[in-house]
């Protein structure tokens, strides 16, 4: 086969995977808009979050070390133990929904009926809440990530190990595919899968549905308001979780993974910000389209680096033509 | 209640005045953000000498020492408010740590006469202490990185590096573009094909770049990064199996943290180097046993002997070498920034010297002048051994290619005094 197309189509199979990514990311920022009409800032914070308790969990790490030896001038840091990834998962979900628990009872139910705008700010504010208390609680330091299913079958790498080898010489020059990728392509499957499931076939994803339609007529028929925003906040956090270990598989965990929210912004005005199902196609426009522009143009003809910048020029381009994004609900006020 | 008001002023002027009995070191640290894990230990090893030398010697020739922290969050506008908010303290030298607030405080640490140490960061350029009087650069800077590499690949290749593709894989800001220039002279001088490969911050996806190498093939890929881009390209080049040892980092790209998340698909990556690693220096023991053992210590202690530490302390030694300089010159012992100055500037660092601080072979020899702020630029190598998760040094501290570089320092140094109306002397 021709060796440019091979390379074209290795750069197009690259491209949609790295979306999955933009999308699991995305994914947080639109179950909470869709079920409180909130913009979450601190999604990635979240996403730092969640992982740095995952790492935490696994390797038996003391949380706020630093914390009790200052003031008790002791010197733990470990339990001496470490926990299967498994349970470690099962663990910080814990976490994350206590979290959840937390953000509600303390921020947002004060905080019902103000403007967007307001509770933005909050999000701002428990975005650089919840960076220093991650810091306090478990360092600053960087900490490999290694999610383990069994002895020698981890991320980032181990796992899919044939489909790397197979792939790796296919037709020659070979058609590379991070095994990562894969994996992340799978779990997104799952959890849109899952999601929409919940969403359609579960009392409290209708109940979740109803919020997000109307929430003053879903609470005249009895729907717990507080409980549907511990719920999503939770969901929002066990997105946050997935995307977390994704992301940090690859880079260790360091406070620099909150950045990842950056990535999600253009998947959200493309896919809209209401739609799940947009914020998957909304990722993987963004990253093929990215992949592409920086393969054919922007490395040969404008110097390279240019993702960054064409991710939201592409977005741009589609907000003007649908202000609403792909698949996000058009607002009609009518006078 | 015209005494009283007259007290409460003489006593504000007492406490907003600078305490002089002691020597201040401001350490602009980032202990938070995205660059804190390369920040924390840096800033450790920074302090950790300087509270070392108050428990054992006390302080410099009697005088104690004092390390002044702000943290900058490796944000340049912050790092220019940390400047401002310290220099009244008798701050003697400023280690900015960021290429970034470097470029701010260049005019200002001169104005304010405060000599500022970047030690293999900053303006490459200000190894020309003609013009730029109150920035030093030494033991090596960027472009003495760029040209260590090279010489390296040519000691590798027989001193042939005809034919050979490098690839520079670069952080997008001014710190990742160093580099270049020095490599399009060394390409055309010794014949080897060069390519850029830009990633912009914070360097969390890099897919698209290694794809291009992929493609492209390159014999050897040099790397000017730091923080996530670090570890997220050791991690990349191993899923496209681009062999470790053709992978050369510059220092700040060699660390123990950008090696560990990529597992002992890491092993093999080498980095360029201008101190010695790991922990078997006897500095270290009076380390443990002055500062750790008293719970003295900066940080956890969990850092000492890694790469990032190392460095901090060895501008800390650096700094405290020039005191010593300046005490001399000068017959003060409580000096001022001028004669910290003056003591960077005539600062000899031996092989003699170095081993009786405790960090033989730890780092080059080399002299400072008013000429030359930038010391011999001598670099070495360094590999990462995945197994017992060490750096080791595989080469000896090498000069870099000053014909090349040279030139271009003058070119850079002289366009600066141009546009800023200097004129280059020497005091």
């Amino acid at each position: 086969m021709n060796e440019q197309l091979v390379y074209t189509f290795e750069v197009i199979v690259n491209g949609l995977m790295a979306g999955v990514l933009y999308a699991l990311v995305a994914l947080g920022f639109v179950l909470i808009y869709k079920a409180s009409g909130i913009f979450n800032y601190a999604q990635g914070v979240m996403a730092l979050f969640a992982a740095m308790t995952l790492v935490g969990i696994q390797n038996g790490q003391v949380p706020f070390a630093h914390l009790i030896n200052a003031i008790f001038g002791t010197d733990v840091h470990k339990f001496g133990w470490s926990v299967h990834s498994f349970l470690a998962i099962l663990f910080t979900v814990a976490v994350m929904v206590l979290l959840a628990w937390m953000v509600q009872r303390f921020v947002f139910r004060h905080l019902v009926g103000q403007e967007p705008i307001i509770l933005f700010m909050a999000t701002i504010g428990l975005a650089y809440f919840l960076e220093g208390v991650a810091d306090l609680m478990w360092g600053s330091e960087l900490k490999p990530l290694d999610v383990c299913m069994a002895q020698g079958n981890c991320l980032p790498q181990g796992m899919n190990g044939w489909l790397d080898n197979t792939t790796y010489d296919a037709w020659g020059t070979g058609v590379f595919i991070d095994n990562l990728d894969i994996v992340a392509t799978i779990v997104a499957a799952i959890l849109v899968i899952g999601l929409i499931v919940f969403a359609q076939y579960t009392k409290q994803g209708r109940a979740m549905r109803a919020v997000a339609d109307d929430h003053q007529a879903a609470l005249s028929v009895g729907v717990s308001l507080n409980f549907i925003w511990v719920l999503v906040w939770s969901l929002a956090g066990f997105v946050a979780l997935v995307a977390g270990i994704m992301w940090g598989a690859k880079s260790g965990v360091q406070f620099s993974l909150s950045l990842i929210a950056l990535k999600a912004l253009p998947v959200l005005m493309l896919g809209g910000f209401t739609s799940i199902p947009g914020a998957i196609v909304g990722g993987l426009i963004i990253g093929v389209g990215e992949k592409l522009f920086e393969f054919l143009i922007g490395a040969p003809f404008l110097g390279g680096a240019t993702e960054n910048w064409f991710a939201y020029m592409l977005a741009l381009l589609f907000l003007v033509f649908r202000p609403q994004g792909l698949f996000g609900e058009k607002i009609i006020e009518r006078v | 209640m015209k005494y009283k008001l007259g007290t409460y002023a003489v006593a504000a002027v007492m406490a907003a005045s600078p305490v002089m009995a002691d020597l201040v070191f401001p350490s602009l640290s980032y202990r938070t953000g995205p660059y804190a894990a390369g920040g924390i230990p840096f800033a450790d090893g920074y302090a950790d000498y300087f509270t070392m030398l108050n428990e054992r010697d006390g302080g410099i020739g009697g005088v104690m020492t004092r390390v002044l922290e702000c943290e900058t969050g490796y944000n340049t506008e912050k790092g220019v408010e940390c400047y401002e908010s310290t220099k009244g303290e008798g701050s003697l030298v400023y280690q900015p740590l960021s290429t970034g607030i470097t470029y701010q405080l260049i005019p200002k640490t001169t104005a304010d006469g405060i000599p500022m140490h970047t030690m293999g960061y900053g303006r490459t350029s200000a190894a020309n202490g003609e013009v730029f009087s109150h920035t030093f650069n030494y033991p090596a800077n960027y472009w003495n990185g760029a040209s260590g590499a090279i010489n390296y690949l040519l000691e590798q290749n027989d001193g042939d590096l005809n034919g050979k593709r490098v690839a520079l894989v670069y952080h997008n800001s001014a710190y990742g573009k160093e580099p270049i220039r020095t490599l399009q002279e060394l390409s055309a001088k010794h014949g080897f094909e060069f390519k850029e490969v830009p990633v912009d911050h914070p360097g969390q996806e890099q897919k698209s770049q290694w794809l291009q190498i992929r493609r492209d093939k390159p014999d050897y890929v040099i790397m000017y990064g730091w923080g996530v881009m670090n570890q997220v390209a050791v991690q990349e080049a191993a899923n496209i199996r681009f062999p470790m040892e053709n992978f050369i980092g510059i220092w700040w790209s060699g660390s123990e943290n950008d090696v560990l998340a990529a597992g002992d698909a890491a092993n093999g990556y080498k980095a360029l180097t201008f101190h010695g690693v790991g922990r078997d220096f006897p500095v270290f023991d009076d380390i443990q046993t002055h500062v750790v053992d008293k719970g003295n210590a900066a940080g956890a202690g969990d850092q000492i002997g890694t790469v990032l530490y190392n460095r901090g302390l060895y501008a800390a030694m650096l700094a405290a070498e020039a005191v010593k300089t300046a005490q001399e010159i000068h017959g003060e012992m409580d000096i001022t920034p001028a004669m910290m100055r003056d003591g960077m500037e005539a600062l000899e660092m031996t092989e003699a010297k170095m081993a009786a601080l405790g960090l033989p072979n730890f780092g080059p020899e080399f002299n400072v002048s008013c000429q030359n702020h930038g010391g011999t630029g001598l670099v070495g190598m360094t590999q990462w051994d995945a197994s017992s998760k060490t750096w080791s040094l595989v080469s000896d501290f090498a000069p870099s290619d000053m014909d090349v570089i040279g030139p271009l320092i003058a070119e850079d140094s002289e366009a600066y005094a141009a546009e800023n109306n200097i004129t280059p002397a020497c005091n």
